[in-house]
C-alpha cells in the first residue's frame, strides 16, 4: 500500500477525514488492510543503532512497531525514547505506556511528548505488577488503570485538556489503544470488559498471544454479540514458540499466558521444533485470519525477532502489499529479500 | 479478613440490600449531620468506616466507595488497584498474578455482581480515577453531601 500523499520521512501524514491520526498505522487499519503489528524489545543500552537494528528486521513486513514499556516489569530503554529514535526515520511506532511505572503527571506528559515526536498510536496498558521483573524491590505506581488511561488520554486529544481540567494548546492526535486477554479468567466477562475500553476510547486492540483458536472464537462472538466489532479494530496476539519446554515454562511460569496441551504436544512430536514453532505460528495466523472482525495480528516473537518476516512471508497475508519501510520508495520490488 | 472478604461477596445480595438501606438511612440524618457539621464529624465517622468496611471488604479507604459497582468485592484490595476489571495476568485457578494466594478480586467481584439484582449493569459502569486526596476521608458522608449539594 503506498499512499499518494506519502511524507518525507519523519513528517506526519495529512489527517484523512473520519482520522484522528496523522499516522499509517490508522491509514492502513481504515483503509481495510489485514494489518500487521510487530513488538520489539527496547534494547538495555543507550546506543539508538541498536533500536534502529532491531526495527530493520521488520522492514517491509509490518505497519507498526510496538515500543514496549518496561515489559514483564524489566528495565530497558523508555518506550518514549525508542517510539521517538523509530519516529526520526519515518517509523510507525506504538508508544505503549504502562501504569506500573508512572502517575498521571508523567503519563500525560509523555502522551504529549510522544505525540510530539511524531507517535501516532498509543497502547494503554496496566502493564505486570513490579515482582514479575527484575526490581521486584521498586514501587509500584498504579494510580491509573489502563481504562482510565485511555479516558484520560482521549480526553487530552478530543477536549484539549488535562485531567485536571486544564487546558492544552494543541492536542495530541494518537489512535489509542488497549491489550485484551481473552485467554484467562473471567473468560465469559473479557468481552464486557472490551466494552468498558473502548467506551473509555480504545480505537484498536491488541491481545495477548493466541494459541487456543477454539477459545478465541468464543471471545469473537462475545464481543460480535456485544456489537463491539464495528467499533474497535483488532489485532490478535501470535508468536512462535522455541521449543515445547519454552512453551511449557511460559505458561506456568508467565501470568496470562495459555498454551493448551494440544500446541505444546505438536511441538513435541517435531524433530526440528523452532521450525515446528514457526510453522504452528504461520497455522495460527492463516486461522485467525478467518475469524470475523480480526483487523490484523500482533506478532510477538521475542528472541525470535529476525524469524518474524518469514512467518509473515509465508502466511501470505500481506497478499503482496509491501507495507512502509525507510528506502522502500527509493527501491525497486526486486530489490525486496527473495521469500 | 480474607475470609470474611470471600463470605462478604458471597452474601453479596444481603449486603448490597442492608447497604442500599444503610444509605438511605444516611441521607435522612443529612439535616442532622448538618447541624452538627460534617467536617466535626468526618474523624469519628471515618474511624467507624474504617473498622465496619475494614472488617467486611478489607476496605482501604479510598474516599470514594464503589463497592455496589463492584459486587462488593473492594478493588482497592488488587495490587494494582484497578478499578475497572481485571488485569491480564489472572492465574488459571482464578488468582491473582502479583498474590497467588489470593482470589483475583475482579473475579470474585463478577461473583458477587452475578448476586445483586443490577449487578451486572452497575460493573459496566467506567469508573474514573481516583482521587487520592480522599483517601483516608469517610465515603458514607461524602455520598450523602454530595447528594445534597455539597463539596466533595
Amino acid at each position: 500500500m503506498k499512499f499518494e500523499d506519502e511524507p518525507v520521512p519523519g513528517y506526519p501524514l495529512p489527517i484523512l477525514p473520519g482520522h484522528t491520526s496523522p499516522g499509517r498505522f490508522e491509514r492502513v487499519l481504515r483503509a481495510g488492510a489485514f494489518a500487521v503489528t510487530a513488538e520489539l524489545a527496547p534494547p538495555d543500552s543507550a546506543d539508538p543503532e541498536e533500536v534502529y537494528k532491531r526495527a530493520r528486521v521488520f522492514d517491509g513486513y509490518v505497519d507498526a512497531i510496538n515500543a514496549t514499556d518496561g515489559s514483564g516489569a524489566n528495565c530497558h530503554m523508555s518506550s518514549l525514547a525508542v517510539c521517538a529514535l523509530l519516529t526520526r526515520v519515518g517509523y510507525a511506532p506504538v508508544m505503549q505506556i504502562s501504569c506500573r511505572d508512572k502517575n498521571r503527571i508523567a503519563i500525560q506528559g509523555d502522551i504529549l511528548g510522544g505525540a510530539a515526536m511524531g507517535v501516532c498510536n498509543v497502547l494503554c496498558l496496566t502493564g505486570d505488577g513490579v515482582q514479575a521483573g527484575d526490581h521486584p524491590q521498586a514501587k509500584p505506581v498504579f494510580d491509573l488503570d489502563s481504562t482510565s488511561l485511555l479516558g484520560i488520554a482521549r480526553g487530552l486529544r478530543e477536549d484539549h485538556r488535562f485531567e485536571s481540567g486544564r487546558k492544552i494548546t494543541f492536542a495530541p492526535r494518537v489512535l489509542l489503544g488497549a491489550a485484551e486477554n481473552p485467554n484467562v479468567s473471567p473468560v465469559e466477562h473479557r468481552a464486557v470488559r472490551l466494552a468498558k475500553k473502548i467506551a473509555a476510547g480504545a480505537q484498536f486492540v491488541q491481545t495477548q498471544y493466541c494459541y487456543d483458536i477454539p477459545l478465541l472464537r468464543r471471545f469473537m462472538t462475545a464481543v460480535e454479540d456485544a456489537g463491539l466489532l464495528e467499533q474497535v479494530f483488532i489485532l490478535i496476539g501470535v508468536g512462535p514458540l522455541r521449543t515445547a519446554k519454552a512453551g511449557e515454562w511460559m505458561r506456568t511460569h508467565v501470568p496470562g499466558i495459555h498454551v493448551p496441551d494440544s500446541v505444546i504436544a505438536r511441538m513435541k512430536g517435531a524433530q526440528d521444533q523452532t521450525r515446528e514453532g514457526l510453522n504452528l505460528c504461520i497455522d495460527l495466523i492463516q486461522e485467525v485470519r478467518t475469524i470475523k472482525g480480526v483487523s490484523g495480528v500482533h506478532v510477538m516473537a521475542y528472541r525470535q525477532e529476525e524469524s518474524v518476516a518469514e512467518v509473515i512471508d509465508r502466511s501470505g497475508i500481506l497478499a503482496g502489499r509491501v507495507p512502509w519501510f525507510p528506502g522502500r520508495d527509493t527501491q525497486t520490488n526486486e530489490d525486496r529479500k527473495p521469500s | 479478613m480474607y475470609t470474611v472478604r470471600l463470605w462478604s461477596v458471597r452474601h453479596a445480595r444481603g449486603l448490597a440490600r442492608f447497604y442500599s438501606g444503610f444509605e438511605g438511612l444516611l441521607d435522612r440524618l443529612h439535616p442532622l449531620f448538618r447541624r452538627i457539621g460534617y467536617q466535626r464529624l468526618e474523624r469519628p465517622v471515618a474511624a467507624v468506616e474504617r473498622h465496619v468496611k475494614g472488617l467486611l471488604f478489607d476496605c482501604k479507604m479510598c474516599g470514594r466507595c464503589v463497592l455496589s459497582s463492584t459486587g462488593m468485592s473492594c478493588p482497592m484490595n488488587c495490587p494494582k488497584q484497578l478499578r475497572n476489571g481485571p488485569c491480564g495476568g489472572v492465574r488459571a485457578n482464578g488468582t491473582c498474578e502479583v498474590k497467588p494466594e489470593m482470589r483475583c478480586v475482579w473475579v470474585e467481584a463478577w461473583r458477587g455482581a452475578e448476586r445483586i439484582p443490577g449487578g451486572l449493569n452497575a460493573i459496566q459502569q467506567l469508573q474514573p480515577p481516583v482521587d487520592r486526596r480522599l483517601e483516608g476521608t469517610s465515603a458514607w458522608l461524602r455520598v450523602v453531601r454530595e447528594k445534597h449539594g455539597g463539596q466533595a
